[in-house]
């Protein structure tokens, strides 16, 4: 026998009752892990954002959020493919690139994955008009983003806008991002089959951190073929010139398209960045409320406990237990019960980050493993100090008053 | 002399007044006495046996145990005495409801941290001494009251004390078992040279002393 043991046993013995004392440090610490895991993603995807806007403007149909932008929901509005021509032919200066996009959430197999439709830069060179609007030879010369050159000259793979600068993209060819192609297996050149309509994967695409790696890319045409969409899309990505926007451009772009919400990634980034602070605040409360009810909790469980066990404290002082010995029955079981709320907390918070982001948020979850290690140390301090007080309490129990039958 | 006791004072505030539990006890044990300890309900027994070795603490008097005054000594100090050279027997047996018979018995090894193969043996070898091999992997409330008793003794003797104190240890006990257990608190005394100083209601209990104590009102009264 040791004390640990003891406690081992004592534990065991009372397993049932350890589920009041660890829903509250459980709960808690879930919702902490979930809301982190959801935010460290979207941060990620604002830093990557940032860092590189393969465009600075978005066109979405009226009705659509950005957040339709980035799920792809099956009834997503959409709006009509003429509109990129009334661009290219208005008189509107500033316009350097654009790419139009037909996204939706469909089922490949039991999984579901982004259908995106992209025109390759060769169709939109090949249309006669688009060639006199001067865009042809300008193809990804970005005006303020860092453009691909310069992203190359710092020595940066940077998939996103190649993948942009991507010439050709034939009918019944795909692209995969670098997920997707985990997730149903594909390789490049392997077949794979959407909506009964079945593509040569050309290209499994590096991985981006972003969106894009959980879609698969096709022509538009055959994207809007499929969806039964002819001449529809659900985004117009622009890059316009920084000065251009400053000087209007947004304007111009509503007069000529009626109907339509466009909106700075610029903008997007900064709501992006306003609900990562919000979530930070709401962390930190969070926080500060686990702290007490959690470790109120605990020390509540604690008290019952040493409640429960007054004789048990008094006959193990009388042969002989100093008051070490009765802190560490105590403390070791809340260090114990800290580390399961912990593990536990951390399980069914990455659990709902994983499933819930993708509805909440519009972003792919990943398990953070270091939050383990966090939602451990957090929960077992949160335990340690809700039990401090009942131990002490526990430990100057007068031995004798307690050795009686109750 | 191992046990002394002089002019010992234990007074209890209860609702404003005091209560003379012992009022100025005298008393010299021997190595190897068996010590009975009689009285009225409320005389104070109980009080003396668990004052000796400061589970209840003296209000004045001096104690000196194996050539020491210990009534003067660190709470820390008197908890490593109970530790290493006294044993407790209770009414109520007091074990641990939710330890097997063997691993209540390896409790006191256990605080001596005594390593676990060690504490196996030694507790195997007292639960035969006691006759309780058959009953190791039972809890307490599996035993019967007269079992749970022999449990007890086997872990007050254990970890090889000088002295056991027994308070009312056949009192939840019938005649039979009853004088089992005083027969075995006997074996202990004789053949182990164990000093046993034990609290009891009953006259023949009480025959079993090779010296006698009688309390009355917390006072040694001569009979
Ligand atoms: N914690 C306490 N607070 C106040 N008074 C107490 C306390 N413990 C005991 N007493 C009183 O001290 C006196 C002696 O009590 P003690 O328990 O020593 O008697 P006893 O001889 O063991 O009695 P019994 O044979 O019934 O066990 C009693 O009058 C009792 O009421
Ligand atoms: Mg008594």
């Amino acid at each position: 026998m040791t004390i640990s043991k003891l406690v081992l046993i004592e534990l065991w013995k009372r397993k049932s009752q350890l589920i009041t004392g660890l829903l509250a440090i459980t709960l808690g610490i879930s919702v902490i892990v979930a809301i982190q895991s959801v935010s460290i993603v979207s941060e990620q995807n604002v830093a990557r954002n940032l860092d590189n806007l393969g465009a600075n403007i978005l066109v979405l149909p009226q009705g659509a959020s950005i957040d339709d932008y980035y799920t792809s929901d099956i009834d997503a509005p959409t709006l009509p493919m003429d509109y990129v021509e009334r661009i290219l032919t208005s008189t509107i200066a500033g316009v350097d690139n654009m790419s139009p996009k037909l996204t939706r959430r469909v089922k490949v197999g039991n999984q579901s994955v982004v259908l995106t439709g992209i025109l390759p830069k060769s169709e939109i060179a090949s249309k006669p008009l688009w060639q006199s609007s001067g865009l042809l030879g300008t193809a990804l010369k970005t005006a303020c983003a860092p453009n691909q050159s310069a992203n190359e000259s710092h020595g940066l793979e940077d998939p996103k806008l190649k993948r942009k600068a991507i010439d050709t993209l034939y009918s019944n060819d795909c692209l995969a991002g670098s997920q997707v192609a985990q997730r149903l297996k594909l390789s490049a050149n392997s077949k794979v089959t959407i909506m009964g309509k079945e593509f040569k994967v050309v290209k499994i695409l590096a991985e981006t951190g972003t969106v894009d790696d959980d879609r698969i890319f096709a022509n538009l045409k055959d994207v809007q073929k499929l969806l039964k969409l002819e001449n529809q899309v659900s985004a117009i990505e622009i890059m316009g010139c920084c000065n251009a926007i400053s000087e209007g451009l947004l304007g111009q772009l509503r007069n000529i398209l009626p109907d339509t919400r466009i909106t700075t990634i610029g903008q997007i980034v900064s709501t992006q960045i306003e609900t990562n602070q919000l979530m930070k605040k709401v962390t930190l409360i969070m926080l500060v409320i686990i702290f007490f009810v959690g470790g109120i909790s605990i020390g509540n469980f604690i008290w019952a406990n040493v409640n429960e066990r007054k004789r048990e404290i008094g006959i193990l002082r009388m042969m002989g237990a100093e008051r070490s010995v009765i802190y560490k029955m105590f403390l070791l079981k809340a260090i114990i019960l800290g580390i399961a709320g912990g593990i536990l907390g951390f399980l069914l918070g990455t659990l709902a980050g994983v499933v819930l982001g993708p509805y909440l948020a519009g972003i792919l979850v990943k398990p953070v493993y270091l939050y383990l290690l966090w939602s451990v140390l957090l929960s077992v301090s949160i335990s340690l100090a809700g039990s401090l007080i009942p131990t002490y309490l526990a430990a100057k129990f007068d031995p004798h008053n307690n050795l009686q039958e109750d | 002399m191992m046990l002394q006791g002089d002019k010992i004072v234990k007074q209890y505030n209860h609702k404003g007044g005091l209560i003379n539990a012992l009022d100025h006890v005298s008393f010299t044990v021997e190595k190897g006495d068996f010590v009975t300890v009689t009285g009225p309900s409320g005389s104070g027994k109980s009080t003396l046996l668990l004052s000796l070795f400061g589970l209840i603490r003296l209000s004045s008097g001096t104690v000196i145990f194996d050539g020491k005054r210990i009534d003067d000594v660190s709470d820390r100090h008197l908890t490593d005495i109970r530790k290493k050279s006294v044993g407790y027997i209770l009414q109520h047996f007091a074990l641990i409801p939710y330890l097997t018979t063997l691993q209540n018995v390896m409790m006191p090894l256990a605080l001596e941290k005594i390593p676990g193969t060690e504490q196996l043996k030694r507790a195997a070898e007292i639960l035969d001494y006691v006759g309780l091999s058959d009953r190791m992997q039972h809890l307490p409330r599996e035993l019967s009251a007269g079992q749970q008793q022999r449990v007890a003794i086997a872990r007050s003797i254990v970890h090889r004390p000088q002295i056991i104190m027994a308070d009312e240890p056949t009192g939840n006990l019938d005649p039979t078992l009853s004088l089992e257990i005083l027969e075995f608190l006997k074996k202990i005394n004789r053949e182990n040279k164990i000093t046993i100083m034990m609290v009891t209601h009953s006259p023949v209990a009480a025959e079993y002393g090779t010296m006698k104590l009688h309390l009355n009102e917390g006072k040694i009264v001569n009979l």
